[in-house]
């Protein structure tokens, strides 16, 4: 199928669309929470990588967005900035806030939960991105290409944190074993394709959840065994699924902050 | 990159010899391998440029550098600047040139062959060492890492390798 019949088709289109928003959606707002431990991470060289990932990863969100604006939707930092929770597509994982406190008042932020998080989610991203290099549309297939290369650093950076945690003191390890579960109450809706799922897969966009899932599975084995870990499980019924524009208060309170000097004036050119 | 088939193209590719990354100006857009096609039609000359890393806050600037050096060129009406996708800017696209105009500004060239676990090594572009330890993957810019050398202790950049295999 090639580009032009497949965005030429209004249902096909907004399959299209819907998987983009989701994509863009969940690194715009996993690059807004790992930019607000700047200055926070453990030591400085941390500082400077994740900083680094984060920067990287607003970079692929603002493909994302770009893509949706050459399909004729508002225009990428507009995309970015000024859609209300209740439009957004990302996963409850990334918007959920660092820790207790706030970054310009007493930030607690949990270092274990930011490693596991950033871990899981990065692998699962390499999932999708791999699936997404053979994707019917095009122009996403190529994005694809090029975000798979920067994703081999980010993987690379937050495996070697979660292995080096787990095997650490009983005090990290209690503490890494607490994100676990806290992270995967979560994890229900990252393989989401919401509710055009079915036609996403129909039309060759991406393949379909359950394949990525178990993919997902074989990618940790190797890590969790080494670490005397067994893979935990996916919830099957999330309580809320984001991919359907389902959030919780943690998103509505990132998109007031980090859209505010955007919207001071969105017609200034920066 | 296309063949220099005119002269307007030739005058194109001269001046863009000289728009050079803003961040290591010591090496050209053309050295980096960042320059896919350029196309003259009449007086019109029409660019297509591969983004190196996504995030690279570098572009827009680039962007705008390219367009105010060929407008310099007096046959030139209308510069068109587009980013594309397709095919990944690599790390072996650098020019020998390019890896030149690295080490002047002190920063390794990337390698050219990682070993089959991933992991690279590059000498102190300095004092030409091999006794250098990686300090941080990730760097001040996207696309360069933090190491150290422990023959003339000086910290030093490298280039990161950036390959379709990865």
């Amino acid at each position: 199928m090639t580009e032009l019949n497949i965005t030429t088709n209004p249902e096909n289109k907004a399959a299209v669309v819907s998987l983009l928003f989701q994509l863009a959606d969940d690194d715009f707002l996993y690059s807004f929470r790992g930019s607000e431990w700047l200055g926070l991470a453990p030591h400085i060289e941390e500082d400077v990588a994740s900083s680094s990932i984060s920067q990287d990863s607003m970079g692929h969100a603002a493909m994302f967005y770009q893509l949706l604006e050459e399909l004729g939707l508002d225009n990428a930092d507009a995309l970015a900035h000024l859609r209300p929770a209740k439009e957004r597509r990302n996963s409850i994982l990334v918007e959920r806030q660092n820790g207790e406190g706030y970054y310009m008042d007493v930030p607690k932020y949990d270092w274990a939960f930011a490693v596991v998080r950033n871990y899981f989610y990065t692998a699962a991203k390499k999932i999708k991105i791999e699936s997404l290099k053979n994707s019917s549309y095009e122009p996403l297939a190529n994005v694809a290409v090029k975000v798979n290369i920067e994703l081999y650093y980010h993987l690379l950076h937050w495996k070697t944190w979660f292995a080096q945690l787990l095997n650490s003191t009983e005090d990290a390890k209690q503490r890494m074993q607490a994100a676990i579960e806290q992270v995967m109450k979560d994890f229900g809706d990252v393989f989401s394709l919401g509710t055009e799922g079915e036609k996403m897969v129909e039309i060759g966009l991406i393949e379909e959840e359950k394949v990525l899932v178990q993919r997902w599975k074989e990618q940790l084995k190797p890590v969790f065994e080494s670490l005397n870990l067994s893979i935990p499980e996916i919830p099957a019924s999330p309580a809320a699924n984001g991919r359907n524009f389902e959030h919780t208060e943690d998103l509505e309170s990132a998109i007031s902050t980090l859209s505010e000097v955007y919207r001071i004036d969105t017609a200034a050119s920066w | 990159m296309q063949m220099a088939i005119n002269s307007l193209e030739k005058k194109v590719l001269g001046v863009l010899e000289e728009v050079h990354d803003p961040e290591i100006n010591t090496v050209s857009i053309i050295d980096l391998g960042m320059v896919e096609e350029v196309n003259v039609q009449d007086s019109v000359v029409n660019i297509k440029i591969l983004p190196t890393f996504l995030g690279c806050p570098a572009l827009e600037l680039i962007k705008e550098n390219i367009k105010k050096a060929v407008k310099s060129i007096d046959e030139v009406q209308q510069v068109n600047v587009q980013f594309i996708n397709h095919p990944p800017w690599t790390s072996d696209r650098i020019s020998e040139q390019g890896r030149k105009g690295l080490k002047e500004f002190g920063i390794a060239p990337p390698p050219r062959l990682m070993d089959s676990d991933g992991s690279w090594h590059v000498d102190c572009p300095f004092c030409g060492s091999t006794y250098v330890t990686m300090e941080n993957i990730f760097g001040p810019t996207a696309c360069r890492s933090i190491l150290y050398c422990k023959n003339c202790k000086n910290p030093f950049e490298a280039m990161k390798p950036i390959s379709t295999l990865m």
